[in-house]
């Protein structure tokens, strides 16, 4: 029999894990909730805030900033590279593409991913940057009812408290700030909102830097976890069985999708790997969110769409 | 206006209700078509005109209530056996295939009576090639009909408002229907269009036998077309009779003058 | 001669129906046709410019060839029918691998049924359309959730299939035959005796694939079944209501596309490869051919063809111009430049010409036709 003690270690990492696709998905839903955008491209702005970052970080230290300073103002450019990609997606592609439909708007986002990809690596080099604003280090816990305790990443525990932070903060803005409120009502209707003289261009630009910051959290968690490189935009791929399985437009969802699929890929992985070949990983959550698809298209936080002619 | 031969049922109507979430578009409504008529449904914005309309070809299922078409009753049916069993439509909001020619659209609106199948299509030679033929030849007829030859090669996204209503009435005629269901077909339409698509609607009545159904908001063609007329409103069948009738009748008059209820 | 229609009158329905009703079009087609089937072999065999080295026929006409009948098959399902599809590169490693495992003979042991099934190795032309077949088995296995799904959920569908059969190929050893590196290598392309093995043959017989295929697939998408595709894609809905079924037409619409990806993915390992690894059908040949196709132009077969030249194009020209001014550019600049410039044709085009460069010829054929009294 499986130890407890290693199954509730492997839930726990994979939970951990899933939280750092929840942060992904963050970026993902609030631009569906928006705009309706199906944004291909949140792996390659995560690609793209980490290289900003670390890039910064790297030059800054180099000159003899102090650390924090070098963190600080790193921070601050990558924040204000992610405020300009948001303006010039807006004003070049999703502006001009405002009433098409979703399959096209989605193609563009794909576009938008070979730019991003090919000018992040192009100006900020196309290595692997290691990042270390978290501790990395592992906890071993309950070591008195578990042979050997369950190790927990510090990372990890970072990454969950971070995410925490953002849906409370995101949960705040959208709730309180008139910004906020008026992006809720572009969700409910683009004509409507723009008919009682809300400023839609302005509001997907704030969408669009929201993601691009959620998108510059979720790199410096990633990146102090693999360092900053282009196999994030991968990873960040998966975000996107994550939201079917959470539902597009749910942000709990989000969260509750990437749980589900860290816990469950890496509990796969383990106990189901070895007589299988290994690397389940590698598509688990795909396929798990066929299976959703299938059961309930709308996954499991989504409202129901009902159609209209 | 030349009544119906025969005072055959070919659309029965019995209590069906509808509704979304709390919003009940239909309370029990109850009507009929006879085979060969024209026949209006009329009422004010929101009364459940459309919601009928979809309910007949299969689009909404009713929560209760029985629809009895061709002797057949069902309360449940998808959209493509309700093509498939001759009942063609036409949208409030022109519902064309916008990437295609106007040609496509009425030539897509064969599809039921397509014989050869996927293998001899990829072919495209012998029976397969005199089959599509044929099928042209039924298509260009409805062309002529409708007076579009100009335009037959036009993706239809390009064509003006008035024209598309009426390839989208070709679309439906292609699939030789027992019932045509028209959804506002002269919906923002000028005096002359609405001319033009009385004179197509009385045509096809005439020439064709088709059963038609319509929607629509302008009275006088309600009343200069249809044999018959049933008003709704809040989703409650309010009068039934002919145009005469029920321009006499005080309860469609209160509905659309809007006396307090 | 000038482009005209003028004088060129249809006396019945069939005649306009024609792939090409206008009569340049079908000289100009003739000539094309001439020049793949026999100038480019001949001018190869006799090394005569520009054929001097056999470059330009393994590095260029090869690939597109093959890359252009992927990107066919991929435009039925994205461009005609209106399916979103990440997966095509999974469909071709289905045909591929299908393919190879009947051209080097199936042997599936079932030891706890007391048997085994055994199939010897097929000629190569059944193992590439039996290939294809089975690439369609599983387009409609993962088109059935298109039915219930749509657009975009769709996607993810697909990336479903190619990240699992990306896995699959590269964990079963089965499927390589034991292969201990994951490499395999294509069966002798041996037809009907004829075996084909230098580049001049191994073109013709991309070329001749490619060709029949195309016109088989043009009278597809322009009879009643491309229609049905087309409203399913345009407005599903009033397709239902006309009497199309969804099921029918999608399933169709995955079950082609599969097939055609599926004899194109063994093509590009038994005839350009030669030997090959899972990776040469990853997701980014999926990207890839997603960009042929809306570069090249959505719902367009000679789209198809276009997206494909410019896709390979790109990147020589890429490699070659700043070397011939003197400024040579890193494999890796090279590299994101295309990225760059893909991404932002890819924008351009889905915001000025959705129907790509397909469109934009049709749009100069159509002033040609007026030219020069445009009114």
């Amino acid at each position: 029999m499986i130890a407890l003690g290693q199954f509730l270690e492997v839930l726990i990492g994979g939970l951990m894990s899933g939280v750092l696709y929840s942060l992904v998905a963050l970026g993902f839903v609030l631009i569906f909730k928006a705009s309706g955008v199906f944004n291909f491209a949140q792996g390659a702005m995560v690609l793209l805030a980490g290289l900003a970052l670390v890039r910064a970080l790297d030059l800054l230290i180099a000159n003899g900033f102090p650390y924090w300073a070098a963190v600080v103002l790193g921070i601050g450019f990558a924040a204000a590279i992610m405020a300009m990609t948001a303006w010039l997606i807006e004003r070049f592609v999703i502006g001009p593409l405002v009433n098409q439909d979703a399959l096209t708007l989605f193609m563009s986002t794909i576009g938008v991913t070979f730019v991003l990809e090919g000018a992040a690596e192009m100006i900020f080099g196309s290595d692997v940057y290691p990042l270390r604003l978290f501790p990395t280090d592992a906890w071993f816990l309950f070591e008195s009812l578990f042979p050997g305790g369950i190790l927990i990443n510090k990372l990890d525990v970072w990454g969950a408290l971070i995410a925490g932070i953002l849906v409370a903060g995101l949960a705040l803005f959208f709730q309180w700030t008139k910004t906020g409120r008026a992006l809720r009502a572009v969700a409910d209707d683009h004509l409507a909102a723009h008919s009682v003289g809300i400023p839609i261009s302005w509001i997907w630009f704030v969408v669009w830097l929201v993601a691009g910051l959620v998108a510059l959290v979720a790199a410096t968690v990633w990146g102090t976890k693999l360092g900053v490189q282009f196999s994030i935009t991968f990873l960040a791929l998966k975000a996107l069985p994550v939201l079917i399985i959470g539902g597009l437009t749910s942000i709990p969802g989000a969260i509750a999708g990437g749980l589900i699929v860290g816990a469950g890929e890496k509990i796969a992985e383990v106990f189901l790997g070895p007589s299988i070949g290994g690397g389940i990983e590698y598509w688990f959550a795909y396929v798990l969110a066929l299976a959703v698809l299938l059961v309930r298209p709308q996954g499991l936080f989504g409202e129901r769409i009902i159609e209209r002619i | 206006m030349r009544a119906p031969d025969t005072n055959e049922i070919l659309l029965q109507i019995d209590g069906v209700a509808l509704s979304f979430g709390g919003v009940r578009a239909l309370r029990d409504v109850s009507f009929n078509i006879r085979k060969g008529e024209i026949r209006a449904i009329i009422g004010p914005n929101g009364a459940g005109k459309t919601s009928m309309l979809n309910v007949i070809n299969g689009f909404y299922h009713p929560d209760h209530g029985a629809i009895t078409f061709k002797g057949r009753t069902r309360t449940k049916m998808q959209p493509f056996e309700a093509a498939r069993g001759g009942i063609a439509r036409t949208f409030q909001n022109v519902a064309l295939f916008k990437g295609m020619s106007a040609l496509d659209n009425i030539m897509a609106g064969r599809t039921l009576k397509v014989r050869r199948g996927l293998l001899w299509q990829i072919l495209r030679y012998g029976p397969a090639l005199a089959e599509e033929v044929e099928h042209r030849h039924r298509v260009e007829e409805i062309i002529d009909f409708l007076e579009i030859e100009a335009i037959r090669k036009v993706p239809v996204a390009r064509l003006p408002y008035g024209l598309q209503k009426r390839v989208e009435l070709g679309r439906a005629l292609a699939m030789e229907p027992d019932l045509l269901l028209l959804d506002e077909p002269m919906a923002g339409m000028n005096l002359e269009e609405k001319e033009d698509m009385s004179r197509f609607i009385i045509d096809v009545n005439n020439h064709y036998g088709t059963t038609i159904a319509l929607i629509e908001h302008d009275m006088a063609v309600v009343m200069d077309l249809s044999h018959r007329v049933a008003v709704l409103d809040h989703g409650v069948k309010i009068a039934d009779g002919t145009p005469d009738e029920v321009k006499k009748n005080q309860a469609v008059l209160d509905a659309y003058l809007g006396v307090a209820h | 001669m000038l482009y005209r229609e003028t004088g060129q009158f249809k006396t019945a329905y069939a005649q306009d129906m024609a792939i090409f009703p206008i009569r340049q079009d079908r000289i100009g087609l003739g000539i094309l046709l001439g020049i793949a089937f026999i100038g480019v072999p001949l001018l190869a065999t006799f090394h005569i410019w520009p054929f001097g080295r056999d470059y330009l026929l393994w590095a260029i006409l090869l690939p597109f060839l093959v890359l252009a009948l992927a990107a066919i098959g991929t435009n039925i399902l994205v461009g005609y029918c209106g399916q979103i599809s990440l997966g095509s590169g999974a469909f071709m490693a289905i045909g591929a691998y299908s393919a190879y495992k009947l051209g080097t003979g199936v042997h599936i042991p079932l030891a706890w049924l007391g048997f085994a099934i055994s199939i010897p190795p097929l000629p190569v032309l059944a193992s590439i359309l039996l290939g294809g077949l089975a690439a369609a088995g599983c387009g409609i296995l993962f088109g059935i959730p298109s039915l219930r799904i749509k657009g975009l959920y769709l996607a993810v569908a697909t990336l479903a299939a190619q990240f699992f059969f990306d896995w699959v190929f590269l964990r079963v050893p089965w499927f390589t035959n034991y292969a201990p590196s994951g490499s395999v290598n294509a069966p002798e392309l041996n037809f009907f005796g004829a075996v084909v093995q230098t580049p001049v043959e191994r073109y013709l017989l991309c070329l001749t694939f490619v060709t029949v295929i195309a016109f088989l697939a043009k009278n597809l998408v322009r009879g009643n079944l491309g229609r049905q595709w087309m409203a399913i894609r345009d407005m599903d809905i009033a397709a239902e209501l006309i009497g199309i079924r969804p099921l029918y037409a999608k399933l169709t619409a995955f079950a082609v596309s599969s097939f055609i990806i599926g004899v194109a993915g063994a093509l590009w390992a038994f005839v350009y490869l030669g030997s090959w690894e899972p990776l040469a059908f990853s997701i980014d040949r999926s990207l890839q051919l997603l960009f042929m196709v809306i570069i090249g132009g959505l719902g367009s077969i000679m789209g198809s063809f276009v997206g494909a030249a410019f896709i390979l194009i790109v990147p020589i020209m890429l490699n070659l111009i700043p070397t011939e001014l003197g400024v040579p550019l890193s494999t890796e600049t090279i590299t994101h430049l295309e990225f760059i410039i893909f991404g932002s044709l890819i924008c351009y085009l889905l915001i000025k010409e959705p129907h790509g460069f397909a469109r934009l010829i049709s749009i100069c054929k159509e002033k040609l036709r007026l030219w020069p009294f445009p009114y």
